[in-house]
């Protein structure tokens, strides 16, 4: 199989190029997605029976937990084939990942807290998915942390994939582990953070703030990694042409 | 054994470039260059501590990675470091790096030969600076590996020191094995082969 | 060079003299385990039954500080005076030798808290019920740590202040431990199958056994020399 487009992906400057064309694109969609969705979900969703209109903070609680997931796996990923292939756009997106995905991990935390208040009257519970999400913060706080404590960036760049991959290998184990003391200690409480039935017409809007989401973590992530590239690879002649180039614009704008 | 081709960057910077060289039965090549040219990151490529970027190394014809063990286990590998424990004394330190048991001959042996006869069982900590050197060194005496390699080994040696590594070498490569040493210093040896990390030229045999 | 030599044992044994002749050094982390343990009393509540409730966590929370507290220097002294450069090229694999190393710090630290908690246990009130499972509990849960904690050390071994990185890294992956171990001595003082928790420990034991000196070595390979 001819995997030239592969390794044609690592290059920096393709990705640079190839994303300038999308960025505008994918802008408007994800502006279009979390508008229609926010507004939909707060604003004309029907009322929950149980939980009245406080229930409509999961509309952010829920995809951002989602996405602090997800987030997670695509550094882990990203730093195996950075190890793998040795493919430094690779480590850049790992390395842009990781702060995205601890702050969506924040405010799936801050999200949960504050639909914590008016439905259980504490901010804070330690029911099973929300501490494996605070654990999950702690795992990013250790990528982040090693990143940026090396002087090598290559040192720094390989000690974080492994340290992100050990993380993906435990991240089922913590949940579990956390599922079985929760249920453990509080054998019969309700089940705080599952919506297993919902009704179509609140459902829609939360399909629509998930997706919203997922290219909200697309357009961050790319925006980041290409001020990333842009900062490494200050030294090579395309990046000094682009910089003349804007310059020229802003004269000749002026 | 062959070199083709090595490059090491680090950070992006080209570190090492295209560095081509040989190495055979009975020679010694010596590594030169300025500070900071990269010697000893050659060094440890051409033992495996570090991963070069490209090229390919030759150990008697098969490609490295291949004929690993029978690579590794014929390498010496001296560097800045002592390699010693110094809560150890320095026939506990030997004898555990040459796989030796403790109280045998040819440690001791070797100890005397470097002028450490009645250290051998204080604490390494209690050495001078000058002492732990000669422990290393001592090492000399004891592997029976092939090819040495030797990061700056007359570094803070005094002239019974340089005499005695200058010694071990001959003897080394008289008997079949081969050095590549990185030094500033000129060696007093005959036919010491030089390859210079500046231009990357392959130099030839120089009489001294 | 005989091949078996360069191995476990070669390690084992050496990282126990060393520790020998640094018993001071050593001895402190379970020193430090067993003093903050009664300490904790003093700043709560003297009353058993209290005690007896937070007995199972505060002993493993003290056993999960006491390892971190002793795994920094796991590699860092090798790094410094080059031993690890020839670790890393010895012809040999690298697992062993790491294997033979945290098999040596558990002994130093691990073995040594599972033998006092009896006396850390006697001070929180703990049933006496209690006793063994905490021990075996303590036994093979410790064992989990050390080697987690290798991977931390490994990972900030060529750091300055990497203490605090290393405790920051590791400490989301002790929590599967800490949450099975305090189980165990929980399960045992209310009187249900204390066994159960004990196998998932022993489980993560043999996963760790087996996959932590992997990503070890991977990381003293990729990380240390540069």
């Amino acid at each position: 199989m001819n995997w030239t487009w592969f390794y044609r992906m690592g290059s920096p400057l393709w990705f640079y190029q190839s994303t300038s064309r999308w960025l505008p694109l994918l802008s408007l969609i994800t502006l279009a997605l979390l508008t229609a969705g926010l507004a939909w979900g707060l604003g004309f969703a029907p009322e929950d029976a149980k939980q009245g209109n406080s229930f409509r903070i999961i509309y952010l609680h829920v995809p951002a937990s989602f996405l602090a997931l997800a987030g997670y796996f695509l550094m882990a990923i990203a730093g195996a084939i950075g190890l793998i292939w040795k493919m430094k756009l690779s480590y850049i997106v790992m390395k842009c990942a990781a702060p995205i995905g601890a702050a969506l991990t924040f405010l799936a935390l801050f999200t949960g807290a504050v639909w914590g208040k008016p439905t259980w009257g504490s901010y804070w519970v330690w029911d099973a998915r929300i501490t494996s999400m605070l654990i999950l913060l702690f795992l990013y706080f250790g990528v982040l942390a090693l990143q940026y404590a090396f002087n090598s960036q290559e040192a720094g760049n390989k000690a974080s994939a492994v340290l992100a991959l050990v993380g993906t290998v435990n991240i089922p184990i913590i949940y579990k582990s956390v599922d079985w003391w929760f249920t453990l200690h509080q054998p019969s409480t309700i089940k705080l953070t599952s919506a297993p039935s919902m009704h179509p017409d609140m459902f829609q809007p939360l399909l629509v703030m998930i997706l919203g989401f997922y290219c909200f973590y697309a357009l961050a992530l790319i925006l980041a990694v290409r001020v990333e590239i842009l900062k490494r690879e200050s030294k090579t002649a395309w990046v000094r042409e682009l910089v003349e180039q804007l310059g020229r614009q802003k004269m000749g704008a002026k | 054994m062959t070199v083709n081709d090595l490059r090491f960057e680090r950070d992006d910077i080209a570190v090492i470039n295209d560095a081509c060289l040989t190495l055979d039965d009975g020679e010694i090549l010596q590594i030169e260059g300025p500070n900071g040219s990269g010697k000893t990151t050659l060094l440890r490529i051409l033992t495996t501590a570090l991963q070069p970027n490209g090229g390919e190394i030759l150990y008697q014809g098969q490609i490295l990675s291949k004929c690993r063990f029978d690579y590794l286990s014929n390498i010496l590998f001296l560097g800045h470091q002592s390699a010693l424990k110094l809560t150890l004394t320095a026939e506990e330190n030997l004898s555990w790096i040459t796989s030796e048991l403790p109280g045998s001959v040819s440690v001791l042996n070797a100890l005397e030969r470097v002028g450490l006869r009645g250290y051998s069982d204080i604490p390494c900590h209690s050495l001078s600076a000058g002492q732990q050197r000669r422990v290393a060194l001592a090492r000399l005496l004891l592997s029976n590996a092939k090819i040495w390699f030797l990061d700056e080994p007359f570094a803070a040696l005094d002239g019974q020191g340089v005499q005695f590594v200058e010694q071990c070498m001959e003897r080394h490569v008289n008997g079949g094995g081969a050095v590549m040493l990185t030094t500033h210093q000129p060696i007093g040896m005959e036919s010491v082969r030089r390859y210079s990390l500046v231009d990357s030229s392959d130099g030839e045999a120089l009489d001294a | 060079m005989p091949e078996s030599n360069r191995g476990f044992s070669a390690y084992f044994r050496r990282d126990l003299l060393l520790a020998y002749r640094r018993r001071g050094e050593v001895a402190s982390p379970v020193i430090f385990f067993v003093m903050v343990a009664t300490l904790i009393p003093l700043g709560v509540t003297p009353e058993p039954d209290s005690l007896k409730e937070m007995a199972p966590g505060i002993i493993w929370v003290m056993a999960l500080l006491a390892t971190l507290l002793s795994a920094e220097g796991l590699f860092v002294s090798d790094y410094k005076d080059g031993s690890l450069e020839q670790l890393l090229i010895s012809p040999n694999l690298l697992v062993m030798p790491i294997f033979g190393k945290v098999t040596a710090h558990w002994i130093t630290t691990g073995l040594p808290l599972t033998l006092a908690s009896p006396l850390i246990a006697l001070m929180l009130s703990l049933p006496s019920v209690a006793y063994l499972p905490m021990m075996a509990g303590l036994a093979l849960g410790t064992g989990c740590l050390s080697f987690l904690a290798a991977i931390g050390a490994a990972l900030t071994v060529s750091l300055q202040k990497g203490s605090l990185l290393l405790t920051l890294i590791v400490m989301p992956l002790y929590m599967p431990v800490i949450i099975f171990g305090s189980a165990v001595v929980q399960y045992s003082i209310d009187g249900m199958a204390w066994s159960g928790p004990l196998a998932i420990l022993g489980a993560m034991l043999t996963a760790a056994i087996a996959l932590c000196p992997l990503a070890i070595a991977a990381v003293l390979r990729l990380t240390t020399i540069n």
